[in-house]
């Protein structure tokens, strides 16, 4: 079940973290098309926060190929990845998205500050900046502290962060799961909406089911990976 | 921006933050303060006696001259007799001449016999005189001006009287001669302000009744008669002389040097002063060393402060990764805020001095008659700032390269 525009494609990958030889992921392929929203589920410890670290270029695979947008990351130095993840990678955290001691603005803005491409997508920063909080629902807070905001809005915050600049790719780890039931739904028909209007790829991480409903595709993490635990 | 949240970060972890900056700023205060010190202390070391071109004394060396002539200490292998003084004292090129007669003392403080022109010869800091505090110089022939340290030690005012000891540190007293005090001088900062001046002819009076450094058993000539006597010394410790023409300082000292009739020593009292101060300038320079210790340790401080810091901005590290950040990218940021700190604490270090010195110039100058001048930072001064704030940077690699381990080893994974 291959996509044919895959913008997220990985094959054959096995991973073993430094230093820790009793975990060993492998991921015999998994891709995700362009514009496709996607939800990953998996319980904690089931390897989904390394498959999204190889996505996002973080790490790089021992065997196997991990490519996005076309570009096969092994092929990139570690500094050309952090550049292409700038570039092609909007990034949502589970909490704690924010540098609290920022304003809300420079939150927002700190991606550009890594990536031109991204930079030169925006007009006004701050112009845009605003539009993005308004359409996320957020009061006027750009010149807030980051750490004055309440968990929903800094999420929101988070997602404004991860939208500025239009990368062709949102990766969520478990963006809602610090929110309660009713924040979570405004929390996620607002990023919808926002993924939808730009033609947007999303890949979240969850392990609740019940998210499901409005994604185009749910993928169990445990159909796609094989984890290897020995016992140290 | 960048910047901007580096100050950010800063500023959220105000307190720790606050006490290095202090720690630095303290540090560099105290190291501002200490190479002040010693600056001040050694301008004022090397004008302790200005004005005088030439030191005339028995031969010996140049520091033991300068040192028992100008210093007080230490004693003089011989004297000069009063014949040379008088022929030396009759050459064309001397402008002026000084006797200075040593060898006994009243408590802990050294007595020197002298002319009452030794008031008005005698500079120190760049050609400043001495001047009175109380009272007057000498009006009656067993006067003395005590100076500024042994009034206070001794708690002395003007008309007490004073005895004085023969020899230094010995019991056997002038009693039948006894001194008043007629003047206290300010303070100098010099070592005239530890010494008894009278003048030539009562040191000589009072040794009227001795012979071979003991009294003469059973005689004892009364003061009515000795005010009567030709007080002429037979001879002079040391002699301060000024030339005419400081062109002829060199051709007088040779002159005296090569004195036929009594092996003499004539020495530049600057170039004897910089010669003692290569000796005692250790003790400064150690002090100066241990300063540089504790700016040291300041700063190794602030590395501690960053190592310990790293566990709790992990996160921080790992939004900054996820942005696209490079590992160097972290490493630059945590060696700017090094930067930043330790620019901040040696400007606070400044900012300390110049309050200090405000405050404690005076009292300083005091106690201590060392005069240390309020002014611009030195080039010395200015590159020993930047040399703290680059120091701070090297130190800060330390914990830094532990971040960028860290920020490569978590990727994105936020472990806290």
């Amino acid at each position: 079940m291959s996509p044919k525009d895959p913008i997220i494609n990985v094959e054959d990958v096995r991973f073993r973290w430094p230093g820790r030889a009793s975990f060993a992921l492998s991921v015999p392929g998994f891709s995700v098309a362009r514009g496709e929203t996607v939800l990953l589920l998996g319980e904690s410890g089931s390897g989904k926060s390394t498959l999204l670290s190889l996505i996002c270029g973080t790490i790089t695979a021992n065997a196997g190929q991990v490519s996005v947008a076309g570009k096969d990351l092994s092929k990139l130095s570690g500094g050309q990845r952090d550049k292409f993840r700038a570039d092609h990678i909007g990034m949502i955290f589970q909490q704690f998205n924010l540098l609290p001691f920022g304003s809300v603005f420079d939150n927002i803005a700190l991606p550009l500050r890594f990536s031109p491409e991204r930079r030169s997508r925006v007009g006004d920063v701050r112009e845009d900046a605003r539009t993005l909080c308004s359409a996320l629902g957020l009061p006027d807070v750009l010149t807030e502290k980051a750490s004055t905001l309440s968990v929903g809005q800094q999420q929101r915050v988070a997602v404004a962060r991860a939208l500025i600049g239009r990368p062709p790719v949102i990766v969520a780890d478990e963006p809602t799961s610090a929110l309660d039931e009713a924040s979570q739904s405004t929390f996620l028909d607002l990023l919808f909406e926002q993924v939808k209007a730009h033609d947007t790829t999303l890949l979240m991480v969850s392990h609740d089911p019940r998210l499901g409903a409005r994604f185009d595709r749910v993928v169990s993490l445990r159909d796609i990976t094989q984890i290897e635990r020995r016992a140290a | 921006m960048i910047l901007r949240l580096a100050i950010g970060s800063l500023r959220a972890r105000g307190l720790t933050v606050a006490m290095t900056l202090l720690a630095i700023g303290l540090s560099v205060a105290l190291f501002l303060g200490v190479e002040k010190m010693r600056t001040g202390a050694k301008a004022s070391f090397a004008d302790t006696i200005s004005g005088t071109d030439l030191i005339v004394g028995a031969r010996s060396g140049s520091v033991q001259l300068l040192l028992y002539s100008v210093f007080r200490i230490g004693n003089a292998t011989n004297n000069v007799t009063w014949a040379s003084y008088k022929d030396i004292a009759a050459q064309p090129e001397v402008e002026w001449i000084i006797p200075i007669s040593l060898g006994d003392s009243h408590r802990q403080f050294r007595v020197m016999g002298t002319t009452a022109e030794f008031f008005e010869r005698y500079k120190y800091r760049q050609g400043r005189g001495l001047e009175l505090s109380e009272g007057a110089f000498f009006t009656d022939l067993f006067d003395t001006v005590i100076g500024a340290d042994v009034a206070a030690t001794l708690g002395y005012s003007v008309d007490d009287p004073i005895v004085v000891a023969h020899g230094i540190a010995s019991f056997t007293e002038h009693k039948d001669q006894p001194f008043r005090v007629s003047g206290i001088l300010k303070k100098t900062g010099t070592p005239v302000d530890r010494t008894v001046i009278a003048s030539m002819e009562a040191i000589e009076a009072i040794h009227v009744d001795w012979q071979n450094g003991a009294q003469i058993p059973g005689q004892s000539t009364p003061v009515d008669v000795i005010r009567q006597m030709e007080l002429t010394p037979k001879a002079v410790t040391a002699a301060l002389i000024g030339v005419e023409s400081p062109l002829q300082t060199f051709a007088l000292q040779r002159q005296i040097n090569e004195y036929p009739e009594e092996p003499l020593l004539a020495i530049l009292p600057g170039v004897a002063l910089q010669e003692l101060w290569a000796i005692v300038g250790v003790a400064e320079t150690a002090l100066l060393g241990v300063s540089a210790m504790v700016v040291v340790t300041a700063l190794i401080g602030m590395m501690a402060t960053i190592f310990s810091s790293l566990n709790e901005r992990r996160r921080e590290m790992a939004i900054f990764r996820a942005m696209g950040a490079r590992p160097s990218t972290i490493v630059g940021l945590l060696v700017l805020e090094a930067v930043l700190t330790a620019a901040a604490g040696a400007i606070l270090g400044v900012l300390l001095l110049y309050c200090g010195l405000t405050i404690a110039q005076p009292m300083i100058d005091n106690a201590f008659g060392l005069w240390l001048p309020i002014e611009a930072l030195s080039l010395r001064e200015l590159w020993v700032l930047f040399g703290v704030v680059v120091a701070g940077a090297i130190v800060s690699l330390v914990p830094a390269v532990r971040a960028y381990r860290l920020s490569l080893a978590d990727g994105m994974m936020v472990r806290t």
